[in-house]
């Protein structure tokens, strides 16, 4: 490789506990290449990543930084080698305006001049196709132009290696699309650029190379114009993985609930749904997508019986008796008791749908403890249906009395979907429920909620991703600043279709509104 | 692997938060934080009181303080008793995550709802008679008691643990009142009063004690294996879980605190009935804040509460002896006790985390969990 080489890192360990996070890593990164860091949810990309940025100190290795060993013990150091990280959550002064947040604990000449510092910050912006205005306050700022200050901010640091950790995480497609376009142009002008990421149509769009972890160890790197989407995840998971998901075509649909006019505020009069109204089918799966923060989470509460509405209906039609049902403003024991099959796996899985501390049988019963008279509670169905879970589910846990906050990602998961889906509902809602989980664990549960729409469940299903969900869902309703923008069908639509929509400002409310995707 | 720079080197040590540690590792935490305890104790002792508190002397008199003669014996066991009584009151409420810092208070308003009760019907009815109305009277006034910041709570969201606190002087100072104003009109102490005597099996301590940890029993299986107790583990742990599976989180508080302030009042009852027969401000003498470090040094495991009630009325008699036979004041002693309750807690630390140093880093990362 005639190259140069920008980074080298030499057998790098890093252990939490007795757990390896990283062990004897070797990674090598060009001048002017973008390297992918692909691996799934907990295979080290972030903590070796972080030991570049010197948020971590690895326990064993070497770092070399353009051939000389360094030693980068805090983000200064890191800073010093030329090397700077945006990391998935901003850290930016709301009130300030972009230049200022960029300038912001910069020692030299000028720093107080506004005039100067937008200058240069906008200078930077223009060399690389940046949009941004150096003035606007970040609080004003949508979250792809927040993500931009962040990037001018360690450009502005003189820093010739970016690492980017899930950038994409909080755009839409279009806003990936210009931000790629502007990590090729820093590429061209020869900065290294480390991307991490487990999704693979970007690894492949964007990357000249792609370096796989796997449970903390490098597996390979490879030329992206070599490779392929099944050889990369074949590495990621370490089998082979059927990455197709099934979509049965609905049968037997009728209108199970039917939302109409959701009006929600939160305390401080922020309207957060706004004449939210939909319909979802039984038999059908029901996508539900949109920006991080546009509302899915209060909907969903909303159906639950978890939030107060101030005007709105949700009509529950009961295939068992024909009746309908106003479901609005129930609390979530009145909705059952109106023989309501409501099942709900909310976004905080530990934090709503079960309790961390609680064993696997003490959290089956949480939907179930109130049944028969006596004072006492019944463990043994509990126990029982834990102990099928476990089975079924393959959930990974030393027993049925382990707590469940001892539990990974995706065994949670199954636990909590486990047992929304054992009560046999007719309406599902499930609000991210991959989030974090591997890709195996993921799949499993695209099944599950497939299984169930075939068994005429109306299943409601927020997601993040947008693949997913044209490939998943039967008809996909499209959120943005608590707005319905649009319900599109799933098997016809694209992801840019869905993704203008996400950001259909004018229908927007104002604090949402992007800007940034006028001359989209 | 080598590493060139010096200054680069990890720290000397890190905290590491333990996963999980067997029971047998605990216990010996435990039992190494104890001894080391008091081997410092006894060694401060040979500093403060001088020669002739032997580590040997020292020793045995703080054992004979407990268990010196059978009547110190059944002190120890009454005084185990009515602080572990405490203990469970606040227990439902604590494992709700309610601070109820208003123990003392609501035990205190108890007593002096018997003493009322005692004080103005005392020889007009049977004593029977007396004995239940006086209960049921210091049942509803310790619920009282506790129900009120309850309310606030469950309605407003005001902070508890002030609330509860209050509380407590607020039971201080009517129970001076009532003393000068009715009791014992003109002085700030009340005489024994003839009736309404709890009966006596064997002596006066043992029924107290039986009726304790019957309790005990009973709260045992309220907490777990009730749908009540699991409400409030539920309401504990995380609301919002309790709120997404329909519990009324309002309701709960209300009723957890209700049952918290009856058992409180109920000990009122018992040190009135069976100890006191009068009551002063300082009848309860913090026993409500002391229960809280019992509760919570077991876990919250009623069962469990027997041993660490014990442990604290074990230290407090025997300080008490130290006092006496060496002929130092009261400060003495608590500065024991309070070294030897550092230890007890503070070696909790070494139980929820692990010190890891540098060079053990690999070798013992293996053992950390």
């Amino acid at each position: 490789m005639s190259k140069e080489i920008a980074l080298e890192m030499r057998k790098v360990s890093k252990y939490f506990g007795d757990l390896a996070a990283n062990r004897d890593v070797d990674l090598t990164v060009y001048k002017g290449e973008i390297l992918a860091v692909l691996g799934e949810n907990g295979c080290g990309k972030t903590t070796l990543m972080n030991m570049i940025a010197g948020i971590y100190f690895p326990d064993a290795g070497n770092i070399f930084i353009n051939g000389k060993e360094v030693v980068i013990r805090s983000p200064k150091d890191a800073f010093a080698h030329g090397v700077g990280m945006i990391h998935q959550h901003f850290k930016l002064v709301d009130l300030f305006t972009a230049a200022e947040n960029v300038v912001l604990g910069i020692k030299g000449e000028g720093r107080y001049r506004k005039k100067t510092i937008n200058e240069r910050v906008q200078a930077i912006a223009d060399r690389y196709g940046f949009h941004l205005d150096p003035q606007k306050k970040i609080y004003e700022m949508s979250v792809s132009e927040k993500q931009t200050v962040e990037i001018i901010k360690v450009l502005y640091r003189g820093a010739d290696l970016l690492i980017l950790d899930e950038p994409t995480a909080v755009l839409t497609p279009q806003e990936t699309e210009k931000l790629f376009a502007v990590l090729r142009r820093m590429r061209d002008d020869g900065k290294s650029i480390l991307i991490i990421t487990h999704k693979l149509h970007e690894v492949l769009s964007v990357s000249d190379r792609v370096a796989v972890l796997r449970k903390g160890e490098h597996i390979a790197t490879v030329e992206t114009a070599t490779t392929t989407s099944e050889e990369l995840t074949e590495m990621m998971v370490g089998k082979k993985v059927e990455l197709n998901i099934e979509r049965p075509e609905p049968k037997n649909t009728c209108d199970r609930l039917v939302v109409k006019n959701l009006n929600l505020s939160d305390v401080e009069g922020v309207q957060i749904l706004n004449n939210v109204s939909f319909e979802a089918r039984a038999g059908e799966i029901l996508g539900i997508a949109g920006i991080a923060g546009s509302g899915q989470r209060e909907l969903l509460e909303a159906i639950a019986g978890l939030q107060h509405l101030s005007t709105g209906e949700i009509l529950y039609h009961n295939p068992k008796t024909d009746k309908v049902e106003d479901l609005k403003n129930k609390t979530p024991l009145q909705i059952r008791e109106l023989g309501v099959r409501l099942s709900f796996v909310p976004e905080d899985r530990l934090g709503m749908g079960l309790v961390g501390n609680m064993d696997i049988v003490d959290n089956m019963m949480l939907r179930s403890y109130r049944r028969g008279h006596s004072m006492f509670v019944d463990r043994k169905k509990p126990r029982d249906l834990a102990e099928r879970i476990i089975k079924d589910l393959e959930v990974a846990t030393p027993s049925s009395h382990t707590p469940v906050r001892r539990l990974s990602g995706g065994n949670v998961q199954k636990v909590l979907v486990g047992r929304e889906i054992a009560a046999s509902p007719t309406v599902l809602m499930a609000a991210y429920p991959v989030r974090g989980l591997d890709i195996n664990s993921s799949y499993t549960i695209y099944n599950l909620l497939t299984e169930q729409k075939e068994r005429g469940v109306a299943v409601i299903f927020v997601g993040e991703d947008l693949d997913v969900l044209v490939e998943l869902c039967d008809r996909i309703l499209v959120v943005c600043g608590g707005r319905v923008t649009g319900v599109v069908d799933g098997r016809t639509t694209t992801k840019e279709e869905i993704g203008i929509l996400m950001t259909a400002h004018g229908q927007a409310s104002e604090n949402k509104a992007q800007e940034d995707e006028t001359d989209a | 692997m080598h590493n060139p720079d010096k200054k680069t080197r990890e720290p000397l040590f890190h905290i590491v938060k333990r996963d999980r540690i067997s029971l047998r590792k605990s216990l010996l935490i435990r039992v190494v934080a104890t001894v080391s305890a008091m081997l410092l104790c006894t060694l401060l002792a040979y500093v403060l009181i001088g020669e002739k508190a032997t580590p040997a002397k020292f020793l045995s008199q703080f054992f004979q303080g407990v268990f010196g003669t059978s009547r110190r014996t059944w002190i120890f066991g009454r005084d185990t008793a009515m602080l572990l009584c405490l203990a469970l009151a606040i227990t439902p409420a604590f494992r709700m995550r309610f601070w109820n810092l208003g123990a003392d208070g609501q035990a205190l308003i108890g007593a002096l709802a018997s003493v009322f009760c005692m004080f103005f019907l005392g020889g007009r009815i049977p004593n029977g008679l007396l004995l239940v109305i006086s209960l049921a009277a210091s049942v509803v006034a310790g619920a009282v008691w506790a129900l009120l910041p309850a309310i606030f709570k469950a309605l407003w969201g005001t902070n508890e643990s002030l609330f509860t606190l209050m509380m407590n002087y607020i039971a201080t100072n009517l129970v001076m009142f009532s003393i000068t104003k009715w009791f014992y009109p003109g002085k700030d102490s009340m005489k024994e009063m003839e009736h309404g005597h709890l009966p006596q099996v064997l002596n006066e301590y043992l029924l107290v004690i039986l009726i304790v940890l019957a309790l005990t029993t009973l709260m045992f299986i309220y907490l777990y294996h009730t749908k009540q107790g699991y409400e409030i583990s539920v309401v504990g742990e995380s609301e919002n879980t309790a709120r997404y599976v329909g519990i009324n989180v309002g309701k709960v508080t209300v009723r957890t605190l209700l049952l918290s302030g009856a058992i409180c009042g109920l000990m009122g009852f018992l040190q009135v009935s069976a100890f006191d027969h009068s009551v002063t401000a300082q009848s309860i003498g913090g026993l409500g804040f002391t229960a809280i470090m019992v509760s919570w040094l077991a876990k919250f495991n009623p069962f469990i509460m027997i041993g660490t009630a014990g442990l604290i009325a074990f230290l407090q008699r025997g300080g008490q002896q130290i006092s006496t036979a060496f002929d130092v004041n009261d400060a003495i002693p608590n500065i024991f006790i309070g070294i030897i309750l550092f230890f007890i807690i503070g070696c909790e630390f070494f139980i929820n985390y692990q010190i890891k140093f540098r060079a053990s880093q690999r070798s013992k990362g293996g053992s950390a969990k």
